[in-house]
C-alpha cells in the first residue's frame, strides 16, 4: 500500500479542532501551539474560512516537486511512497526551494545559527517509511483527512463530488496543479477563498528548467569548439595580415 | 593633544567593529537578526547586488579575453589584464558573499559532490567553482611576472588560449543560468520580467555589461593611476556596447510583443516604471548616444555613458530579484541597514584588493598581455622601426 500515497483533505468535513497541528507538533516534536500559519514550527495549520468553513494548509507533496528539482545538492527528495523529505545535513540554506515552491510551503529558520527548511515530510521518518499512517491523518475525529493510496483518494474525492454536486467545487485541488500532488483537497461550495494558492499552474514545473539544462551538455562542446575555431581563425587571419605587411616593408 | 585624538581614535576603530559586529549577530543569531528576509522574501539585497548584480559586473573578464585571446582583436590588449583581475576579485567577493548569505555555508563545496543535475543552482554552483579557479589561472602571469619567474610566463602564455577558451563557455553557461534560476517561478515573478528566453537576456546583457565595466575601468583607472589608454579603446568599447545593448533591447521588446505584455510597459504603475528606468533611461538612451561616432569622440561622455549601462544592467538584476518577485508574490522588503552595510564593504573589500593589486603587480604594466607573446614581440617592433 505504500505506492504513491497521499492525504486527501475534505474542506465540508473539518471541524477546525486543531487535532491535526498537534499531533503534528508531537510527532515532530515541537512545542505544542494553536497554529496560525506555516512557520518553522507549524507544518499544518488550519483556518477559519467564512460561510463556515475551515481550510487546512501543508506540503501538498507534489509529483514533481520544484523544490526537489531546484535544491543544489538533492537536500530534498521524493521518496518512492511520494512524500517529499528533507535532510539538514547536507543543505547549503540557499533557499532556492523556499523561492521556487508554487504553493509558498517551506519556511525557513530565520534566527538559527544552523537553520534549516522546515515543512511536512508527511511523517516519513517515523510512520509512513513503515507502513504507518501520518500523526493528523490518524488522529482527525471527523475522517476531514484520510491517508491512502493516490489514485484510490482520488476516485474517493471525485465519487463525493459528484455525488453532491451542490455541496462541492467541482475540482480536486491537487489533481492538476503543479502537475499534480498526493495531497490533494475538495472544497466546499462557498464564495469565501480558501486560502489556497490559486492560479498555480497546471503542469509540473521543473520541465521549464529542465529544457535549459538539458541543453548544457551539448552547448558546451559546441561553443568550445567554436570559440577554438574562431581562435584559429582569427590567428590565421592576423598571421597572413603580418606576413604581407612584411613582404611589403621587405 | 592625547585627548583631541580620541574621538578620531573611536571613529577609526568603528570602522572594523561595525562588520564585525554585524557578523556575530549574523552567525550566532542567524540570518533574522540582521536582515529584513522572510518566507516570503527569501532573497534579499545580498543575492540581488552581491551575487546576481556581481557576477553580471565581472563579465569584462570574458569579454575581453575572447576579444583578445579568442578573436585576436589586439587593440583592446592594454585592457585584458586589468579586466581579468576585476572578474577575478569580482568572483571571490561572490563567494564571500555567499558565504555571508547562505544559511549553512559550511556546505558550499557540497554541489561538487552531491549532483543534482535538474537543479539550475548546482549548474550555477560549479561555475563559480570552476570559474574562479580558471580566472585564477588567468591571473597568475601577473605573479610571475612581478617574481620575475619566466618559465612560468613562457608556460603560460602557451595555456592562455586553453584558459580563456574554459572560462568563455563557462561564463556563458554562468551568465545564462543566472536567468534560468527563475524560469521556475512564472507565476512568482511580474510578466514585464518573466520569459522562457531569461537566459538568453541575461548572456546578452552581461556582454554589453562586460564591455561597459572595461571601458568605465579603463578610463576612471586612467586617471586615477595616471595610466593612460588609447582613446581609441575606449571609442570601440562605446560602439560594441551600445550594437550588443540594441540587440539585447530588441530582443526583450521582441518577446513582450509576441507574449502580450508590451502594454503592460506603458501603463504608468510601479512595474512599468521600473521597467522603464532599466530600458529606456538606463539602456536605450546611452546606447544610443554611443552610436553616434562624434559622441564617441568625447572620451569623458563615454565613459559617462558606459557608467549608465552598467547602472542599468545592475537595475535589470535587481529588478528581477527583488522588484518582479514582489510585485509577483505581493511580498514586501525593504532591506535592513546591515544588509545594505554589508553589501558595500564588500563592495570596499573588492575595490581594496583592486587597488593593492594595482599597486603592487604589473596590472597596467609593461607585460600588456595575460600571454607572453606580444611581451617578445614588443622590442622585435622597435628594431624594424630603427
Ligand atoms: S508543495 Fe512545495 S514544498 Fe511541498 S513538495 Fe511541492 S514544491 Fe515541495
Ligand atoms: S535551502 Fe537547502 S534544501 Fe532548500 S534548495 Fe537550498 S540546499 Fe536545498
Ligand atoms: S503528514 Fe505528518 S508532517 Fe505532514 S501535516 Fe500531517 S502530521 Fe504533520
Amino acid at each position: 500500500m505504500t505506492m504513491g500515497c497521499g492525504l486527501l483533505f475534505d474542506q465540508t468535513l473539518c471541524l477546525g479542532c486543531g487535532a491535526c497541528e498537534l499531533a503534528c507538533q508531537k510527532e515532530h516534536g515541537q512545542p505544542p501551539h494553536k497554529a496560525v500559519k506555516l512557520d518553522a514550527d507549524s507544518f499544518t495549520f488550519v483556518g477559519r474560512v467564512e460561510g463556515g468553513y475551515f481550510q487546512r494548509h501543508l506540503c501538498m507533496h507534489c509529483g514533481d516537486p520544484a523544490c526537489a528539482s531546484v535544491c543544489p545538492v538533492s537536500a530534498l527528495r521524493i521518496t518512492k511512497e511520494g512524500a517529499v523529505v528533507y535532510d539538514a545535513s547536507i543543505c547549503l540554506g540557499c533557499r532556492y526551494c523556499v523561492m521556487a515552491c508554487p504553493f509558498l510551503i517551506p519556511k525557513y529558520e530565520w534566527n538559527s545559527p544552523f537553520p534549516r527548511v522546515r515543512k511536512c515530510d508527511l511523517c516519513y521518518e517515523g510512520r509512513v517509511s513503515k507502513g504507518e499512517e501520518p500523526a493528523c491523518a490518524s488522529v482527525c475525529p471527523n475522517g476531514a483527512t484520510v491517508f491512502g493510496e493516490r489514485a484510490e483518494l482520488l476516485r474517493i474525492a471525485k465519487g463525493r463530488i459528484q455525488r453532491e454536486p451542490e455541496k462541492y467545487i467541482d475540482e480536486v485541488y491537487g489533481e492538476y496543479q503543479a502537475g499534480g500532488t498526493s495531497v490533494m483537497m475538495i472544497l466546499g461550495k462557498t464564495t469565501a477563498a480558501s486560502g489556497l494558492r490559486e492560479g498555480v499552474l497546471l503542469d509540473a514545473l521543473p520541465p521549464l528548467t529542465g529544457r535549459m539544462l538539458r541543453k548544457i551538455p551539448v552547448a558546451v562542446p559546441v561553443v568550445g569548439l567554436m570559440l577554438a575555431g574562431f581562435y584559429f581563425l582569427t590567428k590565421r587571419k592576423n598571421d597572413i595580415a603580418k606576413e604581407e605587411e612584411e613582404e611589403k616593408n621587405g | 593633544m592625547a585627548r583631541g585624538r580620541k574621538p578620531f581614535l573611536l571613529v577609526l576603530a568603528a570602522i572594523p567593529a561595525l562588520p564585525a559586529y554585524i557578523l556575530f549577530m549574523r552567525f550566532v543569531h542567524g540570518l533574522g537578526a540582521v536582515t529584513n528576509l522572510t518566507d516570503d522574501m527569501p532573497w534579499g539585497l545580498w543575492k540581488a547586488f552581491n551575487v546576481f548584480s556581481g557576477v553580471a559586473l565581472a563579465s569584462g573578464g570574458f569579454t575581453i579575453t575572447a576579444a583578445v585571446v579568442i578573436f585576436h582583436l589586439e587593440k583592446f590588449r592594454p585592457v585584458v589584464r586589468p579586466a581579468v583581475l576585476t572578474a577575478f576579485i569580482g568572483y571571490m567577493m561572490v563567494i564571500l558573499s555567499l558565504v555571508v548569505d547562505v544559511g549553512r555555508p559550511w556546505n558550499l563545496w557540497r554541489p561538487l559532490f552531491y549532483w543534482n543535475e535538474r537543479s539550475v543552482l548546482w549548474e550555477v554552483g560549479l561555475c563559480v567553482i570552476f570559474y574562479t579557479t580558471v580566472l585564477f589561472l588567468e591571473f597568475l602571469p601577473l605573479v610571475w611576472e612581478k617574481l620575475g619567474f619566466r618559465g612560468g610566463i613562457r608556460f603560460w602564455g602557451w595555456l592562455t588560449p586553453v584558459f580563456v577558451i574554459a572560462g568563455v563557455t563557462l561564463s556563458f553557461l554562468h551568465q545564462s543560468s543566472l536567468g534560468s534560476v527563475y524560469l521556475i517561478v512564472p507565476g512568482k515573478l511580474h510578466p514585464l520580467w518573466y520569459s522562457p528566453a531569461l537566459p538568453l537576456f541575461f548572456f546578452l546583457s552581461s556582454v554589453a555589461l562586460g564591455l561597459a565595466v572595461t571601458s568605465c575601468g579603463a578610463h576612471y583607472s586612467s586617471r586615477a593611476f595616471g595610466k593612460s589608454f588609447e582613446p581609441l579603446i575606449t571609442e570601440s568599447l562605446g560602439r560594441a556596447t551600445a550594437v550588443v545593448m540594441i540587440i539585447y533591447l530588441a530582443a526583450r521588446t521582441l518577446d513582450l510583443g509576441m507574449r502580450g505584455n508590451l502594454d503592460k510597459a506603458f501603463r504608468m504603475d510601479t512595474a512599468s516604471l521600473f521597467f522603464q528606468a532599466e530600458t529606456a533611461l538606463l539602456g536605450l538612451l546611452p546606447a544610443a548616444l554611443l552610436l553616434f561616432p562624434a559622441f564617441r569622440r568625447d572620451p569623458g561622455r563615454v565613459a559617462g555613458a558606459q557608467a549608465t549601462v552598467v547602472l542599468g544592467i545592475v537595475l535589470n538584476r535587481m529588478n528581477v530579484t527583488l522588484t518582479a518577485f514582489q510585485l509577483g508574490t505581493g511580498a514586501r522588503y525593504i532591506p535592513h541597514v546591515f544588509e545594505v552595510a554589508v553589501s558595500l564593504i564588500i563592495l570596499c573589500a573588492g575595490s581594496a584588493l583592486f587597488y593593492l593589486a594595482v599597486k603592487h603587480l604589473p596590472v597596467f604594466g609593461a607585460g600588456e598581455s595575460i600571454s607572453s607573446p606580444p611581451a617578445h614581440k614588443a622590442p622585435e617592433k622597435v628594431r624594424m622601426g630603427t
